[in-house]
């Protein structure tokens, strides 16, 4: 029995640490709820340019925290969210942006996965064709006349 | 036979993904600022703190901004090259200290030598995001009219100065005369 609870605290333990919002702490004097929770929205659509696999509300890199300042300031300043992406991209280019637009260079960006996708549903269809057709004798046709695979994927 | 074939492929894939973006340096994010009037600026000099010095003070001849701190490890790589060259390049070689302390930054020009024609501090960083910088070392060429024509991100070599540096600054000096 107590093993079991024992697993059970830390189950508990690990779900919570899980629950503890991931940010690089830096103590931004906020004035309600919702401003932060609109910067952190904001920050989390935007990249590091240091660690470039990390958004800007969980990098700790120097520049990350330059920049996280830097938006929180334009906040106030009464900046809408498409102006303050609009100011970083005018820097760092759109690899700032998590979400980057649809245009001439980024088409391959969106539509590459759909194009594996479709080619993998394709292989599919031909791969079970094939089987389809090896298992009916009776309308076996020539093309089907693959060596037995020992493997089948 | 096929599992492991897949397998086989899948590591080339990725070997050849992995060579590719080194070779293409893909870590690196392209400066949209490139073709675009450098950001105007204001800042303190390093040995006259008193004294601002800014982008005007630059119009009209071309120079070389080379994004540099005492805490950067790959400022020490390309140091000795800007060391032999900055007065052979014909253009001032303009240093950007960047979130750097005074004292470090002097102690480290001190230890290793100053090559720079004049050495701008930027202690908070906010130039240096105008500039796009997001690291260092970085260095920007900008021409007479102040447009930013090169960026160099990560420390100059003598290649990179031999192929994409000096060449560039040969083009704008015949555009001069």
């Amino acid at each position: 029995m107590r093993p079991f609870v024992m697993a059970c605290g830390l189950a508990v333990l690990f779900a919570l640490a899980g629950a503890v919002p991931a940010f690089a702490i830096d103590v931004l004097p906020f004035k309600d709820r919702a401003e932060e929770q609109r910067f952190q929205n904001l920050a989390r659509q935007l990249r590091c340019l240091v660690c470039q696999n990390e958004s800007l509300a969980d990098s700790s890199a120097d520049l990350a925290k330059d920049l996280r300042n830097e938006v929180f300031e334009q906040m106030r300043q009464g900046k809408s969210d498409a102006e303050i992406k609009t100011y970083l991209t005018a820097r760092y280019s759109d690899f700032v942006l998590y979400n980057p637009p649809l245009r001439g260079g980024t088409i391959l960006l969106w539509f590459g996965p759909l194009v594996v996708l479709l080619g993998g549903a394709i292989a599919v269809v031909v791969i079970v064709r094939r089987r389809a057709a090896a298992a009916a004798p009776g309308r076996a046709n020539p093309a089907s006349s693959l060596p037995p695979s020992e493997d089948d994927w | 036979m096929l599992p492991l074939a897949g397998f086989a492929l899948i590591v080339v894939l990725l070997a050849f993904g992995i060579s590719w973006m080194r070779e293409n340096r893909m870590n690196e994010v392209p400066s949209p600022l490139i073709g675009k009037p450098a950001p105007s600026f204001t800042l303190p000099l390093l040995h006259a703190p008193e004294q601002s010095f800014s982008e005007s003070d630059l119009r009209g001849k071309p120079y070389l901004l080379n994004v540099f701190a005492s805490w950067c490890f790959a400022c020490l790589d390309e140091h000795p090259l800007l060391m032999a060259e900055a007065r052979r390049l014909g253009v001032p070689l303009v240093g950007f200290n960047y979130k750097d302390e005074a004292d470090d930054a002097k102690r480290w020009l001190a230890r290793f030598g100053d090559p720079y024609s004049v050495i701008v501090v930027d202690r908070e960083g906010r130039v240096a995001i105008d500039f796009g910088v997001y690291g260092a070392p970085e260095t920007f060429l900008v021409d007479a009219d102040g447009v930013i024509r090169y960026k160099r991100i990560g420390p100059i070599n003598p290649m990179i100065l031999a192929t994409e540096i000096k060449p560039r600054l040969a083009a704008m000096a015949k555009g001069d005369s």
